[in-house]
């Protein structure tokens, strides 16, 4: 405990907790873009579209070894508590930087500093309101942009990405092009600040945060823009059971 | 060739301060900058004016003495390269050129674009030596090093304390000057044992006394006039966290069976 006590104490510090927490973040964005891509994967044969049974996989996962909803849960509060510390320490460090710079210059010119770099507390605090809005929208159904029933995750995909809520999935993409800003400089970031990156290493761990970064929006991107295009099965279709051939 | 020049004026520690404009003609492109600052002072003694303060010394681009923001970039437009070793030939003819002091709360401008670095000075106190004893002069090889990696302390070892790094900085931080000196004795195997001693005191130094947090911009390392790199700050980072983390507090505790 008194290390840990050291390690908050310090600015230094701080950012390896914003590292740590990032790691854990970002762990969580890569598992849910991996399950979101099964809404392409269709239905099972009895009508159960695979993200619908992957939904209910998530809430059973571990049963009956620990009770019903304990692991999703558990994950809930993990993640929770980093979204919290990664946010606290974050303006902490800003609060104290803003400080060390009390009177600025006239003229500024960045030679290296890239705008993700520089606007991480632009994106992050976007990326914050959109947690928010995300949850309020597809976990709790509490906002009014497309039909909601709990479980039938395509159904409700569908309904918030058709083309009468257009301006869903335009702030669904923007905000995923912001969330790939902040990665891809937080990815690299955290190697840095955790004394892993070095010249020799450099290179290969930018060019994997850059490219991890871009399939995870790619990812991301394309459920909204598919079902925006309507290039995805109607309602319907994916909840309807294939008739067992006769024999 | 001429100049219009806006120059930070401020005449004590406590004065507000604000910027000046003054017209320059017959510069030669030859003329080092500081050079150019000195036909200026020139000009306003001659004018009954104060002349501008600024720090410098060798003016062949070693001591770290001069310590101008110009045209926003921390020694100027040419990379890896000191003010005093800047040309006014790196400027166009009637370019308007703005000379700013270092900025930051650490760094307090004592007059004109001179400031106090003295919170550098207090982060080497803290750590910044070796204090094995070194003795008589030792045979040269021997105690071996592997030329890498005496090559690498030599890059940090450049370092010559001007302060680019802070006012290049956009959050104001000491991480390049303090992981450049830390690493040049850490590296090296006289350096060895206060190495994680070393990093911890000269971070929480630098702290204290009010500079910025790192933010991986990498900006430093772009206006160091030396180009240090930032991979020593990779190594602060980690020697710091060895030292926090790892290294044992209580050496020589006893211990009990259960």
């Amino acid at each position: 405990m008194n290390r840990l006590a050291a390690i908050y104490s310090s600015n230094l510090g701080k950012k390896v907790i914003a590292a740590v927490t990032g790691l854990i973040l970002f762990g969580f964005i890569a598992g849910h873009v991996a399950g979101n891509l099964k809404v392409f994967t269709g239905s099972t044969p009895d009508g159960l579209p695979h993200i619908d049974e992957y939904a209910h996989f998530l809430r059973e996962v571990g049963v009956p070894l620990v009770p019903h909803n304990m692991v999703i849960w558990s994950a809930r509060i993990v993640l929770l508590l980093a979204v919290i510390m990664h946010i606290a320490v974050v303006i902490q460090l800003a609060m104290q930087s803003a400080e060390a710079r009390p009177i600025g210059y006239v003229k500024t010119k960045r030679k290296m500093a890239s705008p993700a770099a520089l606007y991480m507390m632009f994106s992050g605090g976007l990326i914050a309101f959109f947690i928010v809005f995300h949850l309020l929208h597809f976990t709790v159904g509490a906002l009014p942009l497309g039909e909601f029933q709990e479980g039938e995750v395509y159904r409700n995909l569908h309904s918030s990405f058709s083309a009468d809520y257009w301006y869903v999935s335009l702030f669904y993409i923007i905000t995923m092009v912001v969330i790939g800003l902040h990665l891809n400089h937080g990815l690299w970031s955290l190697f840095q600040t955790l004394g892993l990156d070095n010249p020799d290493r450099n290179k290969i761990i930018r060019l994997g945060s850059t490219v991890t970064t871009v399939l995870i929006i790619a990812g991301f991107i394309a459920i909204p823009l598919a079902f925006l295009t309507g290039q995805m099965p109607p309602v319907e279709e994916a909840y309807q059971a294939i008739a067992p051939p006769n024999h | 060739m001429r100049i219009k020049i806006h120059v930070w004026r401020q005449s004590n520690r406590t004065d507000r301060g604000e910027m000046k404009s003054y017209d320059l003609e017959g510069l030669s492109p030859d003329m080092s900058f500081l050079e150019m600052m000195d036909q200026l002072n020139e000009k306003l003694t001659g004018n009954g004016e104060e002349p501008v303060a600024f720090d410098h010394d060798c003016r062949e681009g070693v001591c770290g003495s001069c310590s101008m923001v110009i045209n926003g970039e921390a020694h100027g437009p040419k990379s890896e390269t000191t003010t005093c070793q800047l040309y006014m030939r790196h400027f166009e003819d009637g370019a308007e050129v703005f000379v700013e002091p270092w900025r930051a709360r650490s760094f307090p401008v004592v007059r004109d674009l001179v400031v106090d670095r003295s919170a550098f000075d207090r982060i080497i106190q803290a750590g910044g030596f070796v204090s094995n004893h070194s003795g008589p002069k030792p045979e040269p090889n021997s105690i071996p090093i592997e030329p890498g990696i005496a090559e690498t302390a030599l890059d940090a070892a450049s370092c010559i304390g001007c302060g680019a790094c802070v006012a290049a900085c956009p959050n104001g931080s000491a991480m390049l000057f303090t992981a450049a000196k830390s690493a040049h004795l850490g590296m090296l195997p006289q350096g060895q044992t206060e190495r994680f001693d070393r990093a911890k005191d000269m971070v929480d130094k630098m702290e204290s006394e009010g500079f910025g947090s790192c933010r991986n911009y990498a900006e430093c390392e772009a206006q160091c006039p030396k180009g240090i790199s930032i991979a020593f700050i990779g190594r602060l980072n980690a020697d710091y966290l060895k030292a926090t983390m790892i290294e044992p507090i209580d050496r020589r505790g006893k211990m009990h069976a259960q």
